[in-house]
Order: structure tokens, then sequence, then C-alpha cells
């Protein structure tokens, strides 16, 4: 398989100033991957999430790779709110872009087929529309007197998420996660992170076939496992709830946080 | 009996003949208390109830990811949801972004999540805030995430009633306006008027959330608590230590 690379190399394609979406925590959150690409500096990132986050946004925004943040919320669930995010939030470390769910979704679904916008219902008076310029309000043309609101399309460099397992065709299990399979079908490229590589296409089974992502979506491939860690992976393993509060205390100061991603850091050196 | 109990046998009172109901994130008391009325219809041999809670695998029927819970709600298929937020008004808008010259808001919520969407289609959207208190329940909320009535834009849902860990209210579409049903645990009319930052209407002597009845708490100590587990751990932990205690 062409796409197989070491996780240096995944993380490597992403360069200074991208746009990159992942998705929610319990999706399939990259996080060996992240903590790669905090190691190798990368800065000013425009960071979307599919269509929330918490630790990897929060760890991504506590190093400093965000410029943009484009997200419906950032939590740490039962370990609290996400420190880092917050006190960048309050110093205005990155440009914001709030949104709400479905929005984020919809801007995907209309990268996903190559029109400029999609409509969505909700929204209108609400304050998002105020600090989202760029969502308009129109009248629906096919029943006047219908305001709707429309979001333009995402197509973000990268689609960037972890999965439990690649074919040596390069198809991935994405099981019934289907924000992946439209994270990569707007994105220009894709990378994920696996937990082991499988002889046998993971299309040969018609049963199992529709939880799959083509290879023709998929760009880099890297082994990770233990990927998500301490996020769980769906059918995998659970999170590590005692981690995550480790993080959310830790993150709480500066000081904390270093020494946090320091010891993420030299336990990724340890398993390499 | 324990407050967390009353709270959760109150929010299943509140989504008695609701079929299908979302749960969405960070929500235990809500996912406990859809969970106790599935339980229960289940036991009374009422209608099943359809139960989706975000984050859980065995209480999920969703297959579409991220995307089904705001497609089903467009499509009229879900009955009801939960909804909360840092601040609520008098006038049921929602308040989950910050408080603060925004976007440097000097208190920051994780944000607004799929409110500004959801609490427009979802028939009955149940408002839950543990908190009771004027910081928690304003006059006037500093960022309206999502309004509690809309003029002249398709909307097909919205509030209907507001549960804290004091007292239950309903909500008035037409009139914008919150009345007190009950209160938790014996307290007055008063006190709660003077724990809530806006207005509302209330009966001069109003009548106690009642307690639930044996079956019911059986319910939530058992089943309810043994599912919560497998989204919330920590949240059934507590509410099996509250007992206990």
């Amino acid at each position: 398989m062409d796409s197989l690379v070491s996780l240096e190399a995944l993380v490597a394609r992403i360069s200074d100033g991208a746009s990159v979406v992942v998705p929610p925590d319990r999706s399939g959150v990259a996080i060996t991957a992240t903590a790669a690409l905090i190691a190798a500096g990368r800065k000013n990132l425009h960071l979307i999430c599919a269509p929330i986050s918490g630790m990897q946004a929060d760890l991504m925004i506590g190093a400093g790779l965000v410029g943009t943040l484009e997200t419906s919320a950032v939590t740490l669930g039962e370990a609290g709110g996400a420190p880092r995010f917050v006190e960048g939030v309050r110093e205005g470390a990155f440009r914001l872009m709030d949104a709400t769910c479905p929005a984020i979704l919809a801007g995907l679904v209309a990268g996903q087929k190559g029109v400029p916008f999609m409509p969505i219902r909700g929204l209108i008076g609400s304050d998002l529309m105020r600090v989202r310029p760029d969502w308009r309000v129109i009248d629906n043309p096919f029943s006047p007197g219908d305001p709707i609101v429309l979001v333009p399309a995402i197509r973000p460099d990268f689609a960037l998420f972890h999965a439990p397992e690649a074919d040596r065709f390069g198809n991935v299990r994405i099981g019934r996660q289907a924000e992946l399979a439209a994270m990569a079908y707007a994105a220009k490229a894709t990378l994920v992170t696996v937990e082991r590589i499988v002889e046998t296409s993971l299309l040969a089974n018609e049963n199992e076939s529709a939880g799959v992502l083509p290879a023709l979506y998929v760009d880099a491939i890297a082994l990770a496992p233990e990927g998500a860690w301490p996020l769980g992976l769906w059918g995998e393993y659970r999170a590590d709830d005692a981690e995550l509060l480790r993080y959310a205390r830790m993150a709480r100061t500066r000081d904390g946080f270093a020494a946090y991603v320091q010891g993420l850091a030299r336990r990724f050196e340890a398993a390499a | 009996m324990s407050a967390g109990e009353i709270l959760i046998a109150a929010i299943a009172d509140q989504l008695q003949g609701a079929r299908t109901i979302a749960v969405g994130a960070s929500s235990p008391f809500p996912a406990a208390g859809a969970m106790l009325l599935r339980a229960r219809n289940a036991a009374r041999g009422l209608p099943s109830v359809r139960i989706s809670v975000l984050g859980s695998r065995e209480h999920n029927f969703f297959t579409n990811g991220a995307f089904e819970l705001f497609d089903a709600a467009a499509q009229g298929r879900i009955d009801a949801f939960f909804l909360g937020g840092g601040e609520i008004d008098g006038e049921a808008n929602v308040n989950l972004v910050g408080l603060g010259e925004y976007p440097r808001c000097y208190v920051r919520w994780p944000g607004s999540f799929g409110s500004a969407f959801l609490y427009y289609l979802v028939p009955r959207v149940i408002l839950f805030r543990e908190e009771h208190s004027p910081r928690a329940l304003v006059k006037r909320v500093a960022f309206v995430s999502a309004p509690g009535v809309s003029e002249g834009v398709a909307r097909s849902g919205g509030p209907r009633a507001l549960i804290t860990s004091k007292a239950v209210f309903s909500f008035d579409r037409a009139r914008k306006r919150f009345a007190l049903r009950s209160v938790h645990g014996g307290a007055t009319g008063e006190a709660i008027r003077a724990l809530t930052g806006f207005d509302y209407d209330a009966p001069a002597d109003p009548p106690p959330t009642p307690s639930p009845d044996p079956q019911t708490r059986a319910l939530i100590r058992g089943r309810v608590t043994d599912e919560l587990g497998e989204t919330y751990p920590q949240f059934a932990a507590a509410l099996a230590a509250e007992r206990a205690g």
C-alpha cells in the first residue's frame, strides 16, 4: 500500500497555516498524531471540529498550534471544562468561529457535494448570526416569506482521525461514524492513524463494507496502537477517565500543561 | 429520598407521552430522566420509548453518526430533547457561550452545541439547569445561543419546561413567560423568587414536586443507575453514593 507511512511522515504533510478537520471525542480522535503534530511545532492551523472537540483541541490550543478555531463546543465532558480553550478565548489567542453542530456538518456536506453553500433551519435570532458574518439569510426562493440561513461550504486541507483498522489496499474501517466519511469527502486530503493493518480487503464482506471509507479518499495511513488514548475508540477500548481527569487538573496552569505535554511526548517516544 | 431522585423523576414526568427522546452531550440528569420514562413505561405496559443518548453505544440507535440527531429532528422524528446553558433568561433564551465582551469572554462555557438548531425543531425541549441562582436564571442572557421564541421564522419546536434543583416551571410560548409549577423539598415560593433572576407567574402557595413512588424509586436505583454507568460512570457512582450516604 503506497499510503502507509510513518507517523512522523503523516503529520509532516500538514504545513503551517493548513486547515484541519477533526472528529468529536468518541468517533476516533488521533491523539498520538496530535502529540506528533505538537512535537513538529506546527503553527497557525485552522482547526475545524466536526462538530465539537475535547482534549485534542485543548492540547493543540495549549501548545500554540491553533490560529483559528471553528467549533460548536470544546469540553472535556465528565472531566469538566477545557482549560486551555477557556484561557485562550480570554486572551484572544486565536480567531474564534463559534458555530452550532449541524451548521458545521452542513458546511462539510456542501464541501462533499462540491456546491458553494447549504441551507439550514434554525439559527435566525441566535447571536451566532451576529458573530458569523459568513453565514447569510436568504428568502426561500421556492416559497417566499420563509427566511432561511445559508452556510458556506467547508473544504478543509486535511481530515485527521484515528480508526481501528485499515486494509493493505488503503481502505479504512469507520463503522457508523458517518461524520468521518463526510470529513474525508470534504477534505482535500485525509490522514488516518490505525490500531492495525489487516491483510484481507475490508470491502470483501458485503455485510461490513458500508462502514468502510474507500482508499479513494485516504491519502496517508500510519500505525498508532492505542492512538486515541486517553480517549476511547469505538469497538476497541474505553476512555481512560482517570487520565482525562489528570489532564484536566494539570492543564489548569500553563506549567502543568507543559509538563503534561512533555509526559505525553516521552510516552510516545518510549512506545516508538 | 435523595434530591437527585426527585430531579430524575421530575424530568421523567415532563417527558410523559414522548415516544422518541434524544439526549445531548454532558447531560447525565436528562439521560437518567429519559431512561426512567422508558423503564417505567415498560413496567406499566405503556407505549415503548426510544432513547438516543449522545456518547452512548448501548443506548443509541443511530447509524448515521453525528448527522442523524439533527436530521431526525428536522424530519420531525424527535419528540423531546434537553438544553441547559450557563444562563437561561425569563424569555427562555439560552446562553451556552459565555459572559463578557464576545469573543474574549471572561467566563467561557463550552459552546452552543446543537442548540441553535434543535431548539427550533424539537417540539418539546426541556430546559435543565441544576444550579438555581440569580446568576444562572437571569433577566437577560449575555449571549443568545438560541432564542426561546421566534417570529416570522419556520419553527416547530421550543421550550416546554424548566427544571432546576429547586423547582419546576412551565413555559408559555405565546406569552414568552415562565410559570412556577412546583417546588422541591419544602422550599417556599418566596425562596424561589429570591433565587430567580427573572420574573415569572406563580401561585400564592406553590405545591411540592411529587416524591417518586416506590416503583419509580426502585427503577432509578436499579435499571436506570445501571444503564447510566456506561456513559456517565462518575455520575452513576455519585448517585449510588448519595443514596448510601
